[in-house]
């Protein structure tokens, strides 16, 4: 999408509370859109948490989901994996459509099975699997039929390298996950969504739980990911979105009040709402 | 705290903290008075069957088929027919009460229909056990012509622990975090991967304590096994398990006629030979001493599979 909105435009989904990012803002935009989210919905029993949603994720670039508790950030993430469907009672209306083959992530026909196994995802408190590092790393490649031993050694390495904590776990990749501490779990998670190559990562407030120092080495990871696969991120940390995203989406209220590129938003924000936010006056 | 003044509302502050504490105190003791109480009943007990039944506690006696002279008789029959039930049971009671435990918590919607059964499972566990026997009267031996056999037998404990098992196996389940399922599905894994590879093999050590807590329940069961027609005096073995020849095992023992260690017992206090008494109380030393040793294997398992896996 475009770095500036054209102000006409602009002015008249200013009105309707939402940003759309679409015709010719996302013609100009620099990178090719990933996933686009149409009019989404989504409702917890008749309780509706996201209402009509648009935004579109360009592709290998990271974009940040800010907003109070309770805004539908985390919501939104989930519907990506559809995550909800594990939910009774839960409902998607609209669409999320992925590119380039352009199916909708969220329709019935799609089995969320294989949406989750193109798109990882990364929770919000470290969930190593009790068995080994390896095994962590290795159960996406098991699940999707992998057997060859020299295959999945190969992927584990490569995956734990990515997620920059190879060298800390190479020699005790048969120790329980569990062993590890809270910032290196996570990236073992990390690296077990990335073993699969996953199209889009979906990160959920993936540095809450831990500690200023792991803090950082997550989000140069993120960084680093940058430019290899797309990254959405959930964060209620505005510092974390301001210093690893390209662009950042402000929710409020199951509603997404502005989208824009990271720099722009946090400088020079084009909603009240959004200023008040980041500025601190709630949230 | 003695350098210059000391306020005096602190001695009212620790005055008040000591009287509160009180009050942990009096609870320790008498969880302490409690327990020791139960486990020295217990104990008192066991040592006064090992006491009266220490003239027969020898080799001979569970060696030795039953007999009309009290210092012949023996529990041979006894304890390999509770054995086999036990076997029966565990095998028919295991697979079932998992796979309706795994089920309700996993797959089951939540709706009145499987509210009436949770319901209905976890009252069958306080349904007396002799209803249990009058049911299998009329289904195992009579309707489906299994006979008074050890078959028999072994499907009704099942029966009558399958709420017990179902009900621990549904717990330990539940103690599976969902952020572990979640981690799973996140991966493309689908609901039978999520339960084949995690929850149910992080879940075994409380599934494996249930089991047992349900067999050693059965083990001692009396009522259900009398009612359908366990023979109280047994001077011969079930056919082997294990045969010579191929296939080298044999199920015909599963029809066979059988006795039970509480039986054994029963039909012992009930006679007016008072060696008898005393063959009684060996057999209930022996058989509260394999219920002990089976909650033995109970605790080690779990000590077991939880070691790797603290949530």
């Amino acid at each position: 999408m475009a770095a500036s909105p054209s102000p006409g435009a602009g002015r008249i989904e200013t009105e309707r509370l939402k940003v759309a990012v679409h015709g010719e803002r996302a013609a100009a935009a620099a990178t090719s859109v990933k996933a686009r989210a149409s009019n989404l919905s989504f409702y917890y029993g008749n309780v509706q948490a996201l209402k009509n949603l648009d935004i579109e994720i360009s592709d290998k670039r990271v974009t940040a989901l800010i907003g109070p508790s309770g805004c539908g950030k985390s919501t939104f993430l989930r519907c990506f994996n559809r995550m909800h469907d594990l939910t009774p009672m839960t409902r998607y209306e609209g669409s999320i459509r992925l590119f380039p083959d352009d199916i909708d992530l969220i329709s019935k026909d799609v089995d969320p099975i294989e949406v989750r196994m193109r798109i990882g995802m990364v929770f919000q408190k470290p969930n190593p699997f009790p068995k080994s590092i390896f095994e962590n790393v290795a159960y996406g490649l098991r699940v999707r039929g992998m057997r060859s031993k020299a295959q999945i050694e190969e992927h584990v390495e490569k995956a734990l390298r990515e997620a920059a904590i190879w060298d800390e776990v190479k020699d005790r990749l048969h120790t329980s996950g569990l062993s590890l501490s809270g910032g290196q779990q996570q990236r073992v998670c990390i690296a077990r969504a990335l073993a699969t190559n996953p199209e889009i990562l979906l990160f959920d407030e993936p540095t809450s739980a831990l500690d200023p120092i792991a803090t950082a080495r997550i989000e140069e990871l993120i960084t680093a990911l940058r430019g290899r696969v797309t990254v959405l991120i959930v964060t209620h940390n505005m510092q974390q979105a301001a210093r690893v995203s390209d662009y950042t989406a402000f929710m409020y209220l199951g509603e997404l009040v502005e989208f824009d590129v990271t720099s722009k938003l946090f400088t020079n924000p084009a909603k009240k709402a959004t200023e008040d936010y980041i500025t601190g006056r709630y949230g | 705290m003695s350098v210059v003044t000391e306020d005096p509302s602190i001695h009212a502050l620790r005055a008040d903290v000591s009287r509160r504490k009180l009050f942990d105190l009096a609870f320790v003791i008498l969880g302490l008075v409690v327990l020791f109480a139960s486990l020295l009943v217990l104990l008192v007990l066991f040592l006064d069957l090992v006491v009266k039944g220490a003239p027969r506690l020898n080799w001979d006696f569970v060696t030795s088929f039953a007999s009309r002279k009290p210092e012949n008789a023996g529990i041979l029959s006894a304890w390999i027919g509770t054995t086999l039930i036990m076997v029966v049971t565990a095998c028919v009671a295991m697979p079932i009460g998992v796979a309706a435990a795994i089920y309700l918590e996993e797959y089951a919607p939540k709706n009145w229909f499987t509210a009436i059964i949770e319901i209905n499972v976890t009252n069958l566990a306080g349904v007396p056990s002799i209803i249990y026997g009058l049911l299998a009267l009329g289904l195992f031996v009579y309707k489906f012509s299994l006979g008074q056999s050890i078959a028999a037998a072994g499907l009704t404990l099942a029966l009558l622990i399958l709420p017990i098992v179902i009900v621990a196996t549904r717990e330990a389940v539940r103690a599976v975090p969902r952020a572990i399922r979640e981690a799973a599905y996140a991966l493309g894994a689908t609901r039978w991967e999520v339960t084949a590879h995690h929850v149910l093999p992080y879940s075994m050590g409380g599934v494996l304590t249930g089991m047992i807590i349900g067999l050693s329940r059965a083990i001692g069961e009396t009522a259900p096994i009398i009612t359908i027609g366990a023979l109280s005096f047994i001077a011969f073995l079930p056919s082997p398990p294990v045969t010579g020849e191929f296939p080298f095992l044999s199920f015909a023992w599963l029809k066979d006629s059988f006795t039970a260690m509480p039986i054994q017992m029963f039909n012992w206090v009930s006679r007016p030979d008072p060696g008898f008494r005393v063959n009684a109380a060996a057999a209930g030393a022996i058989l509260l001493g394999m219920t002990l040793l089976m909650n033995g294997v109970a605790i080690w398992l779990r000590y077991r599979f939880r070691k790797r896996i603290n949530w």
